[in-house]
């Protein structure tokens, strides 16, 4: 007999998300035609993405659609070639100063996790604060207890990485991200890598921080956990923002045939 | 009805035959014809070698204090010679009322190697002690302050200057190849391109040509009157071969480490070297202890080299140990002395290695 693992989000976490604080008035961020080629290979065409401060933006698409590129760029883990990211009135040049502060209000969380695995899950979690931003050991260990509590996993504080399960790995690397106090949060496939079990729990962490007014841009097949929190849906293909919409219009009537196609697939 | 037991049954031993150490000898050495004619062989080869090697080694042997004519008529090793010239084969030609100072010398320096084995003492502050240490070594050896004779470098030898190439080569090559393989893979292309041209060039020659180059070239380039002491080239020609050796190791375990731990350093904001510091180099190093221990075994033996150039390594001072024609025929025994020095020292090496990669490995590959 196979289990049948249930993905739902938990009811009380998605009504907290429902009652989140409304998405401000400024964009924290903006990608004016934004342009990015891999040699030959055009893999952002013309993107323009506003988000609002507390917004939350589900990203979805097929694969290769340049998702990840889109959300890289970002932070700067990509380079764009044409056009303007500003990043909370920041603009994103080469100049090393300007990307190290962006990326210090930008968290971000991989497919693999990507912890640290010679640091516990403590030290994980102390080393940005502790080293970029130059907090007291004190303090920043008191804010990564906090954090890790927020996430559900306090007694795996002094643990390595390797000891933990993906989902618990997955969930340390969102504490880690957040002991940093970003502005920010960029989400890249957070479950994908994960067991079905595991899924759930990362996902309602995620939609617990959805709750409490985090800007979260999110790539993520999980139609579920967009339903939920999503202000806004953006549908990619071969590069382009094809389409854009609150979750609600976007699944129940998607313009585009591309769209539909997707939708009918992942559905 | 119940099909339960309720009374308790004693343990029985294992079925015989899979057993006890005939258990283990059927299921590893006689489990078939070819295995079993391999072990029958190896036997063979075991008894027909071993009893004579500890007849000579240890029975026959000569171990009075007696000279070399009673040791030709015995059967066994002559470790009377060793006793004879131990202190030759040990300091060299290091003056022979002054060798106290390189004894103690050693002591100091093997002990201070062997404290920073220690976990505890990882400490920024064993960095000054090393210095310390080393400078202490030096003046122990040369003398000229605090009363002690002035003895030229020339005239260090034997274990003691062995000893100092090994660890100061040892100590000063690595930060040197750290640096060589950070700059190999940096963005930077001037800088690139000397670390990929000094590795290239360096690994493309030979030690004994660089040793050479060190001692009979470079005096050439320098303006007359001044003079670069005959060991401290030794030293700089070996931690520069060393260095780019090790340089490339360091790079494989670099380009062993997953593109994620980059991003992740850069996601958090971390700067170049706090990067490299606390995240890229920890790792990368403990990939790589295995073969950066095996490029120091590999230095520490090597060290024999600079013999060509007339230094007079623990190699040369057992050489001339035996050149006294009475004693001539007794070199089996002093390169078995010699052998079982290099050997204590590299097997400790290659133990503590293990020892650290068992510790530094914090369960993610399993
Ligand atoms: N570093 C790179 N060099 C060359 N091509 C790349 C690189 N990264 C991604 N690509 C290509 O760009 C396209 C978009 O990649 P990506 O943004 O990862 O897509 P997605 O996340 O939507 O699956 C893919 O076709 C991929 O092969
Ligand atoms: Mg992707």
């Amino acid at each position: 007999m196979s289990k049948q693992v249930s993905t739902e989000i938990d009811p009380k976490i998605a009504e907290a998300a429902r009652h989140a604080p409304k998405p401000g008035m400024d964009n924290i961020i903006e990608m004016n035609g934004v342009n990015k080629w891999f040699g030959q290979f055009h893999v952002l065409r013309d993107i323009n993405l506003k988000v609002k401060q507390g917004e939350r933006i589900v990203v979805c698409g097929p694969s290769g659609s340049g998702k990840s590129t889109l959300i890289r760029c970002i932070n700067r883990l990509e380079e764009h070639q044409a056009g303007q990211i500003v990043v909370d009135g920041i603009e994103l040049t080469n100049d090393v100063k300007k990307v190290e502060t962006i990326r210090r209000e930008v968290g971000m969380v991989f497919q693999h996790f990507n912890l640290f695995p010679h640091l516990t899950v403590l030290q994980n979690c102390t080393l940005g604060p502790i080293w970029v931003q130059k907090r007291p050991q004190r303090e920043a260990e008191e804010t990564a207890r906090k954090y890790l509590e927020r996430v559900r996993i306090p007694e795996q504080a002094n643990k390595y990485p390797g000891q933990l399960s993906g989902g618990q790995q997955q969930r340390v690397a969102i504490a880690r991200s957040l002991c940093m106090n970003p502005r920010v949060m960029l989400f890249d496939e957070p479950t994908s890598a994960l067991d079905p079990e595991m899924i759930k729990e990362v996902l309602d962490v995620m939609v617990g921080l959805a709750s409490t007014g985090m800007t979260m841009l999110v790539v993520t097949h999980e139609m579920g956990f967009a339903r939920t929190v999503a202000d806004r849906v953006i549908f990619m293909d071969e590069g382009q923002i094809v389409e854009e919409n609150t979750p609600e219009p976007f699944f129940s009537n998607p313009q585009h045939e591309r769209t539909k196609l997707f939708l009918s697939q992942i559905l | 009805m119940s099909f339960v037991a309720n009374d308790y049954k004693p343990e029985q031993p294992p079925p015989r035959k899979e057993s006890g150490a005939l258990g283990w000898a059927r299921a590893n050495l006689f489990n078939s014809w070819f295995n079993t004619a391999l072990t029958l062989l190896a036997l063979y080869f075991l008894i027909e070698t071993v009893p004579p090697l500890i007849r000579w080694l240890f029975i026959d042997a000569v171990w009075g204090l007696v000279g070399p004519d009673v040791c030709r008529e015995a059967d066994g090793a002559c470790w009377s010679f060793i006793r004879l010239k131990y202190r030759q084969i040990l300091f060299g030609t290091y003056p022979f009322d002054q060798q106290w100072r390189p004894l103690i010398a050693m002591i100091l320096i093997v002990s201070v190697a062997l404290l920073s084995c220690i976990r505890r003492f990882w400490q920024p502050w064993m960095v000054g002690v090393w210095i310390a240490t080393l400078f202490i070594y030096i003046t122990l050896l040369g003398g000229g302050v605090f009363g002690l004779r002035p003895v030229r470098t020339e005239l260090w030898g034997g274990l003691p200057l062995t000893l100092m190439l090994a660890f100061v080569g040892i100590a000063v090559a690595f930060p040197i190849s750290v640096l060589l393989a950070l700059g190999r893979r940096s963005d930077m292309p001037i800088i690139k391109a000397i670390c990929v041209g000094y590795i290239e060039l360096i690994r493309g020659v030979p030690l004994i040509t660089l040793l050479f180059m060190a001692s009979f070239m470079l005096p050439l380039f320098m303006p007359s009157g001044v003079s670069i002491d005959a060991v401290l080239r030794a030293q700089v020609a070996i931690i520069v071969f060393v260095s780019s050796y090790l340089a490339e190791v360091i790079r494989g375990g670099l380009q062993a480490l997953p593109k994620g731990q980059y991003e992740a350093a850069h996601t958090l904001g971390l700067s170049y070297w706090q990067m490299q510091r606390k995240i890229i180099l920890p790792q990368a190093l403990t990939i790589s202890i295995p073969p950066i221990v095996n490029t120091y075994l590999g230095l520490f033996k090597d060290t024999s080299l600079v013999a060509i150039i007339s230094l007079t390594d623990l190699l040369l001072a057992t050489r001339q140990s035996f050149a006294d024609p009475e004693w001539r025929r007794f070199f089996v025994e002093a390169y078995i002395f010699v052998a079982l020095i290099y050997w204590v020292f590299c097997y400790y090496m290659s133990k503590y290695s293990q020892y650290l990669e068992r510790v530094l490995n914090t369960g993610h590959k399993r």
